[in-house]
């Protein structure tokens, strides 16, 4: 069964606590990895690799520049 | 000529997480070493090690933890706390501060983990930290970012010599006017199956596996090697003029250092000790001091039957008969690349407080040795200056000189 946003947000969420230590309480759909949530490139990569893991999907390295936002990468997940 | 004082001291070690509980356990005369329980351990001929007192993750966050290796961990830890000792802030000028940090081996326990990853779960699974986390100027940079340095970030590694030597090398910093402060130590953390491994096949580790706190036993007539510890040791070396004009509490001078080669074996110490004696003879000089003065020294003696007795005669030959020897080794295991800032620090305490930590297991000592040792109990003595020596393998000697402030 596919996951909803929200699951797929808390998930990003708890990944994001993990690798980066972002509050999840912080993280929403319009926040900016860079710009809100302070998650460089390096810690970005880690980021891909957990929620590759995660959510059993692919995000090849020419689509991580454009998961600018959280919803962005919800959005990606959501699509599988 | 321009003079260094120390005005601040870190560390974390086998005794303590700090220097003050390191202190008190040196002085106390307790080991650090015990078995090692861990799986890895079990199939090594030497299970036993002095792992650290205060493990990093009390005392750092989380995340920051995941993105550095152990010894940049300790680094961190140890250069914090001779920052914060020192009374050192924001305002200080950050184009005038420098640090001079090493590590023996650097992190070989992130190249090993990440090895194993790269193994089992491919390429894309291997942390991005990688390098930054492994790169033998680790710790010297983690440092310097921390505190902003911009004098320059330097990273000697000369094996159990690397942190005399970054010593040597920050209080030259300032002499040449490079820097007015220099966070100058080093740390090590290779506890772990290869590096154990490795020493082991070079026979030069203790199996003295049923009896952990008497493996290490400088100087005894039954001593079998060294015992790995790890840990980190860190001083803020300051101009004397500007240490005054804030006001610093100044611990001791760096009064001279000599940095000199063996040009003998790539492991094999000279057995007479020439190259580290004229390390201690440049150290002297530098001091213009008489070497009567010296009134201790923290012997490098890791515990092996040759290293010991050669250096006995390098000090006796150099420094004289009148001198008081310790081996804090005994009691912390070989630091390796942090050996040389923890056993400075220990020798600066010694002339502050004027007390040499014990000489601990010298229950039977070796027939060569003819000068004195704290043996087994602190001795108080009234010091003016003294010594520490550190040799690494490459055949590097460090020695530096110590006087009152």
């Amino acid at each position: 069964m596919a996951l909803s946003r929200d699951e797929i947000r808390e998930g990003m969420s708890d990944i994001l606590e993990e690798v980066a230590g972002v509050n999840p309480d912080d993280v929403a759909d319009e926040k900016s990895f860079t710009d809100d949530l302070d998650v460089d490139s390096l810690a970005m990569v880690e980021v891909v690799v957990a929620a590759e893991e995660k959510f059993g999907v692919k995000i090849p390295d020419d689509q991580v520049a454009n998961l600018k936002t959280v919803g962005d990468a919800v959005s990606y997940i959501e699509k599988g | 000529m321009t003079e260094v004082v120390v005005t601040g001291l870190g560390a974390t070690t086998p005794l303590g997480g700090d220097v003050a509980s390191t202190w008190e356990a040196l002085v106390a005369g307790r080991s650090g070493v015990h078995l090692l329980e861990h799986e890895w351990a079990q199939e090594l001929p030497c299970r036993i090690a002095a792992e650290l007192a205060v493990e990093p993750s009390e005392v750092l966050p989380r995340v920051r933890l995941r993105r550095l290796d152990r010894s940049e961990q300790i680094a961190l830890v140890a250069a914090q706390q001779a920052w914060d000792d020192a009374g050192l802030n924001d305002d200080l000028d950050k184009e005038r501060l420098g640090v001079v940090f090493g590590s023996g081996i650097g992190g070989a326990l992130t190249l090993l983990a990440q090895d194993d990853i790269l193994e089992q779960s491919g390429p894309r699974k291997v942390s991005p930290f990688t390098v930054p986390m492994l790169m033998p100027n680790g710790p010297a940079a983690v440092v310097g970012l921390e505190f902003g340095a911009q004098a320059g970030v330097h990273a000697p590694t000369s094996a159990c010599a690397t942190s005399a030597e970054a010593i040597s090398a920050g209080a030259d910093m300032i002499r040449l006017g490079r820097a007015d402060v220099v966070v100058a130590g080093g740390a090590e953390a290779v506890i772990g199956g290869l590096p154990m491994a490795g020493f082991s096949s070079m026979k030069a580790m203790s199996t003295r596996n049923d009896d952990p706190t008497h493996a290490s036993r400088p100087w005894d007539r039954d001593r079998d090697g060294f015992v790995m510890g790890e840990g980190s040791g860190a001083l803020i070396l300051e101009r004397r003029d500007h240490a005054e004009a804030r006001g610093a509490r100044i611990y001791a001078v760096v009064a001279g250092s000599g940095l000199t080669s063996d040009g003998y074996d790539i492991v094999q110490p000279d057995p007479e000790c020439r190259g580290g004696g004229r390390a201690m003879a440049a150290a002297i000089k530098q001091a213009g001091i008489d070497p009567k003065e010296i009134g201790h020294v923290n012997a490098h003696a890791t515990s092996t039957p040759v290293g010991d007795m050669a250096e006995i005669k390098g000090i006796k030959r150099v420094v004289g008969d009148h001198v008081v020897l310790t081996a804090t080794k005994s009691m912390t295991g070989h630091l390796l690349g942090g050996a040389g800032a923890v056993e400075s620090i220990a020798a600066i305490l010694a002339i502050v407080e004027g007390v040499i930590p014990p000489t601990i297991n010298l229950e039977n000592p070796d027939p060569g040795l003819d000068l004195d040792v704290a043996a087994n109990e602190a001795r108080k003595v009234d010091l003016n200056a003294a010594l520490n020596t550190a040799f690494g393998f490459g055949g590097h000697n460090a020695a530096l000189l110590f006087t009152k402030a």
